[in-house]
């Protein structure tokens, strides 16, 4: 055949990462062509682009949400006491119809929970009193059904706490168990509620006073102690969004927007340790999974245990509302770029591709 | 004289006024106002080069569309337009990918807009699109001249013979005539409408054909009988000659741009077939001159504007190839066919009076049904 493959250069490549995916053909792009901040040049489909990549940049302030604030955006609520001195977390939930961008220059009518998707990452620890009122503003009935333990009547389905349009519902339970947990709409057609939108975690932090013998490690995981201070905490949330509605996606991500950790790489720190809240809420596809470069992760299945149910692996993968939390470091590491991302090449592809930018600081 | 134009200008003013109303006023607009504009858009040419992978996309939208993002078996690539930005109903531009494409695979494409409607386009075999250079021009010239030249000089082989079986090889060979023409008329007319489908949506390819069609008829027909007389001896060949030549210049452009786009490997056992399946023509085009006893020059003539159109076809169809102008070449060639079936035909009928026979012959139609099977047959050799 003719000579192979002449990528042109262009000074715009949008980033120093840009070349990493292609595979080896386009490896030499990455040396010496990095702009020096992690932020890449805005583009027009105009521009000349190369590589594997979708173009251009979605705008997160029109969205009004970015993928990058979602990833430690806590939402913990108003916190009060109850007489009997249980700490009781209330929250505002607002669904509404919104369009998001989800790649450069692709929109997707959505429904979300207050504005965003994946919606608020609600955190709370083991025991509180959590009480959300949920005020439907779209056009569908909606719901919000909590993966944990709560009475029937607190299940967000049809016929118990499914809101019509305008309508109103205090859900109201304890937050059991620990664990890494998520929410979502339930009302029916369940796979049109789900896969436009209406999803979100739900991190159910461990009590240590509740687990004396395993406190420390409880500790390490309760938001705002100082063993928890050390750790970087993520929430991944892998989604995917059918904008032609053939019940196939055409666009991965976690968080929502294709690329957008690969564009912009997440900052670590080597020194510290990582914890990833990571939950499938992907449709119309079996599995998503997450595959870590150059490194293996400790995993706790839905988290509700304090010791790895799996330990030493790269790869774990989860059915739809499956979830659990990956514990890693990169101390030992050389500092640079560090891939994670699905690993069905189909949907790495088409969004779900992302990087670690470890560093020294 | 100034009313006459007042009548003119009244009712194109009020025509305007209406528009201008019903857009300023958009009555429709409760019905419209949720639903997303129409999309749609039409690849026309694919080119393949140590570059990636071109493609010419015809915009036909109800608003100015955006091609968003760009997926090529299953992923997204980056991509360049030319020109950028929105694309006006029927505007077209170049979308060039940098993608590694892999010789003799297929490859999908899809092309997203921003309400994430997908429009796929597929290569079903990748080869490097041949480039104009001399060496391929020679080629693809030879091919072309063993598609249309060679088969119907070699048809035309048979004249001595015909003209030695007298008053009934004269009937049979027109009647084999209007069988092979018969043939011509449904493939030729077949193939328009198909490549019409191909074409953007706007265009109106299938109407187009039927106009095109009609209008070529009309047009060649009056010309033919601008005399009052119908055509006869070597004017009848050379209308003949001129329909079959518009065929094989659709042939060519099919055969061509097949190439080009990979869906075809030009072995010689294709082109052998097409040299076969064309030999015929050159008996139809000599058939109305078994009467007389024209020059050799007019010989060669004929036999150069019915199968040098086939050079231009494939050598047009590998470069330029556009479905739609494909289209309307077949139509063209459609309406030609048509005349000379008419002028044959009543050569044949007129013929068979002349000799105090019926039209509706033994031997008219054994020669109709030899020369329709004879085409059919032949083109087993050419399916592509």
């Amino acid at each position: 055949m003719r000579p192979w493959f002449k990528y042109p250069m262009t000074r715009r490549l949008l980033l120093r990462a840009g070349a990493l995916i292609g595979g080896s053909s386009v490896i030499r792009l990455a040396v010496g062509q990095a702009p020096d901040t992690a932020q890449y040049a805005p583009t027009g489909a105009h521009e000349a682009h190369d590589g594997m990549i979708t173009v251009g940049e979605v705008d997160n302030a029109r969205n009004g949400f970015d993928p990058h604030e979602i990833l430690t955006d806590w939402e913990r609520g108003t916190v009060s006491r109850l007489p009997d001195g249980q700490v009781l977390r209330e929250f505002d939930i607002t669904a509404s119809d919104k369009e998001i961008e989800i790649a450069p220059g692709m929109f997707f009518p959505a429904w979300t929970y207050n504005g965003r998707v994946p919606g608020p990452t609600l955190r709370a620890t083991e025991g509180d009193r959590i009480r959300i009122r949920f005020v439907n503003g779209g056009s569908h009935t909606h719901s919000m059904h909590f993966h944990g333990i709560h009475p029937a009547r607190m299940d967000g389905v049809p016929g118990a706490g499914d809101v019509p349009p305008g309508g109103v519902f205090v859900y109201e339970f304890d937050a059991f168990p620990f664990g890494c947990h998520l929410y979502h709409c339930h009302s029916i057609p369940l796979k049109r509620h789900i896969h436009k939108g209406l999803y979100g975690a739900f991190i159910v932090d461990p009590d240590p006073d509740r687990h004396p013998e395993q406190a420390e490690a409880a500790r390490s995981r309760l938001l705002g102690s100082s063993e928890n201070a050390r750790w970087q905490e993520f929430v991944l949330v892998m989604n995917g969004f059918d904008t032609n509605f053939d019940e196939e996606n055409e666009i991965y991500a976690v968080n929502s927007i294709a690329h957008a950790y690969f564009k912009r790489p997440i900052p670590v720190d080597r020194a510290r340790p990582l914890r990833l809240y990571l939950i499938n809420v992907t449709e119309f596809d079996p599995v998503n999974s997450l595959h870590l470069h150059a490194n293996f992760f400790d995993y706790y299945d839905h988290g509700t245990t304090l010791t790895p149910t799996l330990r030493m692996v790269d790869t774990i993968m989860q059915c739809q509302a499956q979830r659990g939390i990956l514990e890693f470091s990169f101390s030992d590491h050389e500092p640079g770029f560090y891939m994670f991302h699905a690993h069905q090449s189909e949907f790495a592809e088409l969004g779900w591709m992302s990087l670690f930018d470890v560093r020294e600081e | 004289m100034k009313r006459t134009v007042l009548w003119i200008v009244l009712p194109i003013l009020l025509i305007v006024a209406v528009m201008v109303a019903f857009l300023a006023s958009d009555p429709l607009r409760s019905l419209t106002g949720a639903v997303p504009p129409i999309e749609e858009l039409t690849v026309e040419r694919t080119l393949l080069d140590e570059n990636g992978i071109a493609l010419r996309v015809r915009a036909g939208g109800s608003e100015p569309m955006k091609i968003a993002q760009v997926q090529v078996d299953g992923a997204y690539w980056a991509f360049m337009q030319t020109p950028s930005g929105a694309l006006e109903r029927m505007e077209t531009a170049w979308i060039r990918i940098p993608y590694p494409w892999v010789e003799g695979e297929t490859h999908h494409l899809t092309l997203l807009t921003p309400s994430g409607v997908t429009f796929d386009h597929t290569i079903e075999v990748a080869v490097a699109t041949p480039t104009p250079d001399a060496g391929t021009l020679r080629t693809f010239g030879m091919v072309g001249l063993f598609v249309g030249v060679v088969p119907v000089t070699l048809g035309m082989l048979f004249y001595p013979a015909l003209r030695a079986g007298g008053t009934r090889a004269f009937q049979f060979a027109l009647a084999l005539t209007t069988g092979l023409l018969a043939y011509l008329l449904v493939d030729t007319l077949d193939e328009a409408l198909a490549l019409a489908g191909e074409a953007a949506p706007g265009f109106q390819g299938e109407i187009s054909v039927w106009l095109v069609t009609a209008l070529t008829f009309a047009v060649l027909m009056g010309v033919g009988r601008r005399q009052g007389k119908t055509l006869a001896g070597v004017r009848l060949a050379t209308a003949i000659a001129l329909g079959i030549g518009l065929h094989n210049l659709g042939e060519g452009l099919a055969i061509g741009s097949a190439f080009a786009t990979g869906s075809v490997a030009l072995g010689s056992f294709l082109v052998l077939g097409f040299t076969l399946h064309n030999l015929t023509e050159g008996i139809g085009i000599v058939a109305p001159m078994l009467k007389q006893r024209p020059p050799l020059w007019v010989f060669a003539a004929l036999a150069a504007l019915a199968g040098l159109p086939a050079v231009v076809g494939i050598w047009v169809g590998s470069y330029a190839f556009s479905p739609y102008w494909a289209a309307m070449a077949f139509a063209v060639g459609t309406g030609a066919i048509l005349q000379v079936i008419i002028e044959v035909g009543t050569l044949l009928v007129r013929s068979a009076r002349g000799a105090g026979q019926p039209w509706f012959s033994g031997v008219a139609l054994s020669g109709v049904g030899a020369g329709a099977m004879a085409m059919y047959t032949t083109a087993l050799l050419v399916q592509v």
